[in-house]
């Protein structure tokens, strides 16, 4: 998916890079200006706000654990087991008797995790690695980018699966598996942007008055890497979420009793000819909801922060 | 008749933020043979004109008024008729002739086409017919490099290639839009003097356009300023380069550098072009004008005066002496 | 174009091999070996075993041994799970199926996927544009894993069409979904790729060129306009490939076609790390050798890149 983007923000990265033509207006104010004008954007982050506060208040108002199973319905959770008001399955029961309620929110909240923890480690991994390659450059960049084109080339789902496998399936091993194989675009991109800003007057004269190495990067180069790294994290969230998911539906990441998305449409999917489509839809539902706030935040981002499209 | 006979042009965009106008009742002419310069800043509308003219506007853009090509009308014709025009009786050469080729085919590919779209003729004879016209743009060693791709030449070989392309069918009509602007002042002078001497040699009438002055100088026959979307002042090159009757002309004049006058200020033209989105209702060049008036804030300038010099300026030429 | 061909292959080797190290030194640091079970096995046994497999040799012969019958022999060596088969036999066994609905998802992907972008690019804003922009958009949340229950849902048991799941030869109700599933994100992705290219070169300079010298628009599209248009889709092919035979483990899982995606999660809950390594380095190569392939096919297309 996150593919799809690459060119596109690599677009950005280079009319970011330029961007030290226009000015007059700040970056920041405006693009926030040009953010809230983006119908799809504004209302993708009320509807996130939404799932994330849904949530976290939601087990409060949820009358079943995520663990209790309802023995009423067990068994006959095509007949019993839809969402109900009455019993309190608002979201009806799964085909072991749980409540499929707080289940849900429970697996949303580990798969929101999952996204936001997993893209953290490959935004600071991905930009450190990229701003160094950029900023040495020469043949330590040449070296180090041919490595990243060397781990590019390998099926890292595979690998992620192996780790866990090697090293147990916890979630944690699922952070780490997910954020360090995903570093790789994120660095690509960083270096692009490092290299081309390394070349601009502004740094240059940096360099010419004598300021260090360290000030120039923490002064001049991180700043106005900030814009194309949040576009590309935004984006990196849902890429997260997906692998996860991924994982997850094989019954290789988040184990039971804790849940996820995936796990949960996988459980849904493994029912569906029982006619408990709630099963699959209602998780379905979540995670599509997410994925579409993301996809259209990350392209409100980037829309609202290149300066060349105004 | 004149080869080309253009009235009242104007070329106006649909854009988000409402309608822009580029060209506002652009009329000339030009005739057989004959050498036509539009000068102008960039964003005055000298390029958009002749687009408007071969049918090449962006989706957004339309033209009206009329562009009669001996003696037929052929603004806002359909495609289908405007490619029998094309590149056969009007063709055209682009600024910028590294991005303006296609990086993706041979040389010999982009010039054979044109010969069997137009003149029905084998890819063969098409080859051949285009070697000759690379020897003819003086490109040496033809028949090799016309199997070379766009990247392969240097920056004054590729424009070559772009006036050897456009010369195939031997227009009656070669527009020029900035040839000179992306190269180097040397290789500037050679392009000149081989659009020169294919004058000379297969009668072509030229429109050039630039905004270079020093350009013009030497190789025009008529000049036509343009500002804003308008035409400012017209006429023979030599004579409205002795004595320019109009301020901006007059500006512009001032503003090439000369040797022979060393360690004088260059006089710039103050202020900035128009904002095309709102136009004023009056001279286009009033708010960077040292002579306007009133009248020239409220009412534009009509375009007046003999057939050979025309001027748009509402005050008289002894008032700006 | 030859010398270009040799730089990438010395690329594409040692990456080969650094998989197939990687992946055996990964296996190695488990903790636990194939044999560790819930009833420990007599010390005599264990030992036995171990030295049927190899596994009492210094790791670096162990290390040698695979990596030599590996690059050698394609040998993956015995199936820790299953006695009496090897891990090639267990390949052999899926890879055809996995390579059928595999090769003609990603036939499906590129050619629709080229198809669609480049109508849309051509008619903007018209409803063939729309309906390509608004399948790119939903089929980014619709993955291989949501696809495939939603389509079994619909075709199996809401219409009755097509068989939930299995593979029967190969027969095409039997492929229609699995094919479906594993390639509507891609093909939404590659057009969207190709519209967005294709908007661009129409934009470009030399396409004015070539309106100016008064070619029909066939001409235009096909022969000036196609090829650069199609580049950035070319550069996706390695990635969607990758993804693609990713999605064949779910994709093997959910409808049972009995790829070798089966095989591959079955030794990942049974650490059979033989068959596991096996698969992994398979893919690994068919990636590696496709996005040789990929380059080359780039460089073939762009003249800048062959000098």
């Amino acid at each position: 998916m996150i593919v799809a983007n690459r060119d596109k923000i690599q677009k950005l990265a280079e009319n970011l890079a330029d961007m030290d033509d226009i000015k007059g207006r700040s970056l920041w104010t405006d693009a926030r200006k040009r953010f809230l004008k983006n119908k799809a954007a504004t209302a993708s982050v009320v509807a996130l706000l939404l799932i994330v506060l849904i949530s976290f208040i939601g087990p409060f108002f949820a009358v079943w654990t995520n663990q209790q199973i309802d023995w009423d319905i067990l068994g006959s959770a095509a007949e019993l087991g839809a969402p109900n008001f009455v019993n309190g399955h608002y979201f009806g029961v799964d085909d072991s008797g749980r409540d499929l309620f707080s289940r849900v929110l429970q697996g949303t909240r580990i798969s929101l995790m999952v996204g936001v923890i997993g893209a953290g480690i490959a935004v600071i991994v991905g930009t450190l690695y990229g701003a160094t390659a950029g900023y040495v450059g020469g043949r330590t960049d040449q070296i180090m980018m041919r490595i990243v084109d060397i781990l590019m080339s390998i099926p890292y789902m595979f690998v992620i699966i192996l780790l866990l496998v090697v090293f147990g399936k916890s979630i944690s091993m699922l952070f780490v598996g997910i954020g360090l194989l995903s570093w790789l675009d994120m660095s690509r991109i960083v270096r692009g942007q490092t290299l081309s800003l390394k070349n601009k007057e502004f740094v240059e004269a940096a360099q010419a008055t004598g300021v260090s190495d360290f000030k120039i990067i923490t002064r001049h180069i991180i700043p106005n890497l900030l814009g194309i790294v949040a576009v590309y994290a935004t984006l990196l969230v849902p890429a997260m979420i997906l692998t996860e998911s991924f994982i997850s539906f094989l019954g290789l990441g988040v184990q039971e009793p804790q849940t996820s998305w995936g796990a949960l449409i996988n459980q849904g999917a493994g029912t569906i000819q029982y006619g408990t489509e709630w099963q699959l839809l209602i998780p379905l539902m979540f995670f599509v909801v997410t994925l579409f706030s993301f996809f259209f935040i990350g392209d409100g981002l980037r829309d609202a922060l290149d300066p060349k499209d105004r | 008749m004149a080869l080309l006979d253009v009235k009242n042009l104007s070329v106006k965009f649909d854009t988000n933020d409402g309608e822009v106008t580029a060209v506002q009742n652009f009329t000339f002419s030009i005739d057989k043979g004959e050498t036509l310069a539009i000068v102008g800043e960039s964003g005055s509308g000298k390029s958009q004109s002749v687009y408007a003219i071969m049918g090449l506007l962006a989706k957004n853009g339309h033209a009206t008024g009329s562009a009669l090509f001996e003696g037929r009308e052929i603004l806002n014709l359909g495609t289908k008729e405007m490619n029998k025009i094309r590149a056969n009786d009007i063709s055209m050469i682009f600024q910028d002739a590294m991005t303006s080729l296609n990086p993706y085919l041979r040389v010999s590919t982009q010039m054979a086409e044109v010969l069997m779209q137009h003149k029905g003729v084998s890819k063969s004879e098409a080859i051949r017919q285009s070697i000759d016209m690379l020897d003819a743009v003086k490109i040496p060693e033809a028949k090799a490099r016309i199997r070379m791709y766009p990247h392969e030449f240097s920056g004054g070989m590729r424009q070559r290639v772009m006036i050897a392309m456009a010369l195939l069918c031997y227009p009656k009509l070669l527009i020029a839009d900035e040839p000179t602007t992306a190269l180097d002042v040397t290789v500037q002078a050679q392009i000149m003097q081989l659009l020169r001497d294919i004058q000379k040699e297969f009668g072509t009438a030229i429109i050039l356009i630039t905004h270079d002055l020093g350009v013009v100088a030497g190789s025009c026959d008529e000049t036509l300023v343009m500002y804003g979307g308008q035409v400012m002042e017209e006429g023979d090159t030599e004579h409205l380069f002795e004595t320019p009757t109009h301020p901006y002309t007059m500006g512009l004049l001032k503003a090439i550098p000369r040797l022979d006058q060393a360690g004088e200020r260059l006089d710039t033209i103050r202020g900035n072009p128009p904002n095309m989105m709102n136009m004023p209702v009056g001279c286009p060049f009033t708010a960077r004008c040292d002579f306007a008036t009133e009248q020239c804030r409220d009412e534009k300038p009509p375009l007046i005066g003999s057939p050979h010099h025309r001027r748009a300026c509402h005050r008289t030429v002894e008032e700006l002496a | 174009m030859f010398n270009y061909t040799l730089k990438r292959l010395a690329i594409a080797v040692p990456t080969l091999l650094l998989l197939v190290i990687l992946s055996f030194l990964l296996m190695h640091s488990a903790p636990g070996g194939p044999f560790t079970s819930e009833r420990p096995l007599p010390a005599q046994v264990l030992a036995n075993i171990q030295a049927k497999y190899g596994l009492d040799d210094p790791l670096w012969k162990q290390l040698a041994n695979y990596v030599w019958g590996v690059v050698v022999h394609f040998d993956f060596g015995p199936s820790f799970q299953y006695k009496d088969q090897s891990v090639n036999d267990i390949i052999a066994h899926g890879f055809p199926v996995t390579l059928t609905y595999g090769s003609i998802a990603f036939l499906v992907a590129v050619v629709f996927g080229t198809s669609l972008g480049v109508v849309a690019a051509i008619y903007k804003n018209s409803f063939i544009d729309y309906f390509a922009v608004g399948i790119t958009i939903g089929a980014q949340v619709l993955p291989n894993f949501v696809m495939a229950p939603l389509l079994v849902w619909l075709f199996t048991l809401t219409l009755g069409w097509l068989p939930g799941g299995g593979w029967n030869g190969g027969q095409w109700q039997y492929l229609i979904m699995p094919v479906i599933a594993l390639s509507t994100s891609y093909m939404a992705s590659i057009a969207r790729i190709t519209r967005s290219s294709m908007l661009e070169v129409l934009n470009t300079n030399y396409i004015r060129t070539a309106q100016a010298k008064g070619l029909p628009a066939r001409t235009i599209i096909l022969r000036h306009a196609l090829k650069p248009a199609l580049l950035p889709m070319i550069s996706y092919l390695g990635p969607a490939f990758v993804g693609m035979i990713t999605g064949s483990v779910v994709i093997d899982m959910y409808f049972s076609t009995g790829g070798i995606g089966v095989a591959f999660v079955n030794s990942a809950l049974n650490r059979d790390y033989a068959v596991m390594m096996g698969v992994t380095i398979l893919v690994g190569a068919l990636t590696i050798i496709f996005s040789l392939l990929a380059d080359l096919l780039y460089a073939w297309v762009d003249p800048k890149i062959r000098y």
